[in-house]
């Protein structure tokens, strides 16, 4: 493949080529090559998702009230929010409607899993591409608690404390056992955070190590466990009983205190600690802006969080939804995920065989044939490669397309959706504009590798205040003598039709989140989903298309062309999730070779 | 950060003086000897962490998710100071080449001294090509880095059996990680995932006890998969008074009645869950209301749908464990209900007349 551009972007792959394999730092399994050319600046970015596990057609045949326990297991990471997608797709299909409290119950949840999908994301997964954690040993003590004082009240936050952290830290060091932090890119030119900012963002590391673990006790609380709580086509599985004989053994006033104090601790912790280090360690880096790929031009949200049950239009959702694209900002065009021009799926550069590849297929209309084929330029074999030819096939992901068009979806999509609408979100208005305004950047910024990690911190402080309203609905609810859980009217297969098909979609933490589904003959006939990092990470399209993946790293200049820290630090800024990505399989791609056991 | 064991369990509030007691109980019972206790206690005083590789196959990451809910040891105290998570691509700050160096190093540096821990399973079909590491089949990379392990951990019902992409018809042909790795010993924690507890409980054993816990005939620690959900259900006396949730959110459902008929697989489900509990003890599947799915179970994607009844109950009785179990012959299906609560209510009987309650297990095994 030669030079030629798309979508505003000039790919060559003419120059020095760089493989990061394995993408560290992510859900799943992925590859990234990059082009650099004679100034170490990317010219050409090929992203590959490298696993494949066939969930939908081990769905063909299921009773579909089981579906949201098969597919929960797509993502660990995002839990709860697959099955949240396929019980609104079963209610969908079967008409069926859901009690306010289940409503409720179900966005807590969803809700729930943001702030700790976000907060573990910000420490755990992307810090440490901002944050040169050997540096921190060069921290004044003293200077890290006035500076940590001067950004939020949060307690921990004394010289002594940040002493007591950095020796620690010295200690681990200096035994040579350095475990996570082994072979890390500690002292990259790229890395531009004084040694206090760095001490302060490795005791929040640690901090929001042990905090996470409390964050998903509503899971816990409603659902049974985390990770993978339980869900239930109608409703919810928990009962509630405030008063009677049994209360104990159901959702009662004990229960209910404790996710009132979960939530509470949760904004605090949001507040004081996750937001002013997002806009601390963002003030460094912002004149860094590289990153934003198609997000100034295309961005598509579902939404999500429905305030009134059952209403799934942008009348109820309290996330946003709509498609934005060419960069027109001052149109957000409707999205309908039934029509058949809208959301279709392209695989000509995936491997899987399509009988017309120059043409997209609607997710009702899916077909998912494996096809591992490598193009004749892939250097290396067909189990040891050392570069991929993406000229042909070249990933484990489809590429979704919106009219054609490929889209980044995500908090940035989200959030800019919100900022557009100040009369219908205010809140997320407000929250963008006053990050832009501290860190004294334009709106443009946004449109970036930091602009992404910003507009997740600013929707986990969104959504924690949505919890709080969310769970002040449930208590007026229960005053009100309503103590609903479940709808069980159509519980029964014998009351559905005989054929029926539905969608129902999510935002997950990562984006726009959709499963198809038909059921006929009481069974699950057909399965589709196509989930964010599918919309993200998808690979070239028939017409040479890019991903929005392959756009975020477009352009970037690298430090050091042998430690891939920009890269990886842009590819985080979306968050990955590859096992959600990669999970689609056919029912006729049995004829498959296969190397022996043991 | 690089405590040694001994500073970990003082700074956690253990005394000196426990702590010799602690070494010379385990000495005791590892058969040492009283007089081998101030080796342990040196050992543990001085020895450096154990290197964990955490390989990463086909799987949705819950294991990793859930390793990190542990709230007794907290995550950051097993992974900084009891052991070097040297390798997990889920958290290590290195990628590409520099992180595959890492299992060179320490293949090289610890050889025979290294705990391989390992979530999801490699696939088989596809010359293995579906799930890529470094351009390589996963198999490959699973089968170089155990080849000197001193022992291999398979986290969840994934590694251990397989898992939803191993349910029918399992196209990518996805593998336990026993049935692709030999002559190792492997320590199977099933579980969609396994609780935290119990992820760090077998890890924390190994360590201090340098050995491998004592397992059962499938593989899994019996300290912790010894029993069945539904021995140790807080919900089993109305199970024994045959108070069910008869639909869900009906009357049943709100007193907290036994799940049995809405699908519940306690009965045949080995886990802690209803001793242990979930998320530091909150609560569990069944405290919640939904009935047990059998995440624990080999197979469990494929034993009909979560909410049909359990049909196939045999013995009951808490000290039956899952090797008797698996001896006793094949129960008639369906009549087995009527049988166990036949059983039961003979049992409660019983009990009434002064006799054991575990008269009901060898009845049950009829």
């Amino acid at each position: 493949m030669s030079a030629y551009e798309t979508q505003g972007f000039k790919l060559d792959n003419s120059g020095k080529r760089v493989v990061v394999d394995p993408v560290c730092r992510i859900e799943g399994h992925m590859r990234v090559e990059v082009n650099l050319d004679s100034n170490n600046v990317i010219r050409n970015a090929v992203s590959t998702g490298t696993m494949w596990r066939g969930l939908e057609v081990i769905l063909k045949g299921r009773d579909p009230r089981d579906a949201w326990a098969f597919v929960e297991r797509i993502c660990g990471v995002c839990t709860g929010t697959h099955a949240l997608t396929s019980v609104r797709a079963v209610e969908d299909a079967l008409s069926i409607r859901i009690p306010d409290n289940a409503n409720i119950i179900r966005n807590l949840m969803q809700l729930n899993l943001y702030i700790h999908d976000h907060l573990v994301h910000f420490y755990h997964l992307h810090a440490l591409d901002w944050v040169d954690v050997v540096s921190a040993l060069k921290a004044d003590p003293k200077a890290t608690s006035t500076l940590a004082q001067s950004i939020s009240s949060w307690p921990l936050s004394s010289p002594g404390y940040f002493r007591d952290i950095q020796n620690r830290l010295k200690k681990f060091v200096e035994s040579g056992q350095l475990g996570p932090f082994m072979n890390g890119y500690w002292g990259n030119p790229a890395y531009k955070l004084p040694p206090e900012a760095n001490l302060m963002a490795v005791a929040h590391y640690l901090e929001a190590l042990d905090f996470q673990k409390e964050i998903v006790k509503v899971h816990t609380i409603f659902g049974g466990k985390n990770p993978h709580p339980n869900w239930l086509v109608g409703g919810v599985p928990c009962a509630i009983n405030l008063e009677g004989t049994g209360a104990v053994g159901a959702i009662n006033m004990e229960r209910l205190n404790l996710v009132k104090s979960i939530i509470d601790r949760c904004t605090e912790f949001v507040e004081q600690v996750y937001i002013p280090d997002l806009l601390a360690i963002g003030s460094f880096y912002k004149g860094w802006l590289y990153g934003g790929g198609i997000s100034s031009q295309n961005l598509l949200s579902y939404g999500d969080i429905p305030n009134i049950a059952n209403d799934y239009s942008t009348n109820s959702l309290l996330l946003p939804r709509g498609a934005i694209i060419d960069g027109k900002l001052d149109e957000i065009h409707p999205v309908d995920l039934r029509d058949p021009e809208q959301v279709q799926e392209f695989v000509a550069h995936s491997w899987y065989k399509y009988p017309d590849e120059s043409k997209g297929l609607h997710p009702f209309d899916g077909v998912t044939e494996p096809n591992f084929v490598l193009g004749p330029n892939t250097k290396g074999s067909k189990t040891n490669i050392q570069e991929l030819d993406e000229g042909a096939k070249y990933s484990w992901i489809k590429a979704p397309r919106w009219r054609g068009h490929a889209m980044e979806v995500g908090p940035l999509a989200r959030m800019v959706m919100g900022y557009l609408q100040p009369k219908q979100f205010p809140e997320i208005h407000g929250l963008v504009e006053g990050a832009l305004k501290k860190l004294d950047v334009p709106v443009g910024a946004l449109f970036s590798t930091l602009g992404r990690t910003a507009a997740r911190g600013l929707e986990t402080a969104y959504c924690v205040k949505l919890q709080s309203e969310q769970f002040d609905k449930l208590m007026t609810n229960l005053k009100n003598g309503d103590l609903n859980t479940a709808n069980i009217e159509k519980w029964e297969p014998a009351t559905w039709p005989k054929e029926a098909r539905g969608v129902g979609f999510t935002e997950a933490p990562r984006g726009a989140l959709g499963h198809w589904v038909t059921i006929k003959e009481t069974r699950i006939d057909n399965y589709q989903c196509v989930v964010p990092t599918t919309w993200n990470g998808g690979p070239r399209d028939h017409k040479g298309q890019i991903g929005a993946f392959e756009a975020s790293l477009m352009d970037t200049p690298v430090a050091k062309a042998d430690e891939p820290l920009e890269i990886l630090r842009t590819l985080h800024s979306f968050d990955p999730c590859l096992a959600c990505s990669t999970h689609v399989m056919s029912p006729d791609g049995q004829e498959m070779t296969s190397v022996k056991v043991r | 950060m690089t405590e040694t064991f001994y500073e970990v369990l003082r700074r956690q509030g253990i005394t000196r003086r426990s702590f010799l007691k602690f070494c010379s109980l385990t000495a005791t019972s590892l058969g040492l000897g009283s007089a081998a206790a101030p080796r342990i206690a040196h050992a543990m005083e001085t020895k450096p962490r154990t290197p964990v590789l955490w390989l990463h196959g086909l799987e949705c990451t819950c294991c990793s998710e859930s390793f990190i809910r542990s709230a007794h040891p907290l995550t950051k105290d097993v992974v900084l100071s009891m052991l070097s998570l040297d390798y997990d691509d889920t958290l290590m700050a290195a990628a590409g080449h520099q992180a595959e160096a890492i299992l060179d190093e320490v293949k090289k540096k610890y050889k025979g001294n290294y705990i391989v821990a390992v979530e999801g399973n490699p696939p088989l079909n596809e010359d293995g090509m579906f799930c890529i590491q470094g351009g390589r089949p996963f198999v490959e990379k699973l089968r170089e880095t155990c080849a000197d392990a001193k022992a291999i951990i398979s986290w969840g019902a994934c590694a251990s059996y397989g898992c939803v992409q191993a349910a029918k018809p399992n196209p990518t042909r996805a593998t336990p990680v026993h049935k692709v790795i030999t002559g190792k010993p492997i320590i199977n924690v099933p579980g969609c995932p396994p609780i935290a507890e119990v992820m760090t409980g077998v890890v924390t054993y190994m360590l201090t006890f340098d050995r491998i816990p004592e397992l059962d005939r499938q593989g899994r620690p019996k300290m912790f998969y010894g029993q069945r959900i539904h021995d140790k259900c807080y919900r089993r006396g109305h199970f024994d008074a045959g108070q069910f949730a008869e639909a869900w959110d009906d009357e049943g459902s709100r007193k907290g009645y036994c799940l049995y008929k809405m699908g519940c697989k306690g009965p045949t489900t080995y886990n802690a869950c209803s001793s242990m509990r979930w998320n530091g003890g909150v609560s569990w599947p069944v405290q919640s209301g939904h009935g047990c799915i059998g995440c624990s179970e080999d197979g469990f994607w494929d034993k009909g749908s979560f909410y049909d009844r359990v049909t196939d109950i045999k013995a009951f009785g808490v000290e039956a464990n899952a090797d008797t179990i698996g001896k006793a012959a094949a129960g008639t299906v369906g009549a087995a209900i009527a049988a166990h609560a036949a059983v039961t209510a003979l049992a409660r009987a019983r009990q009434k007349a002064g006799d054991s309650e575990h008269v009901s297990e060898n009845q049950g095994e009829k």
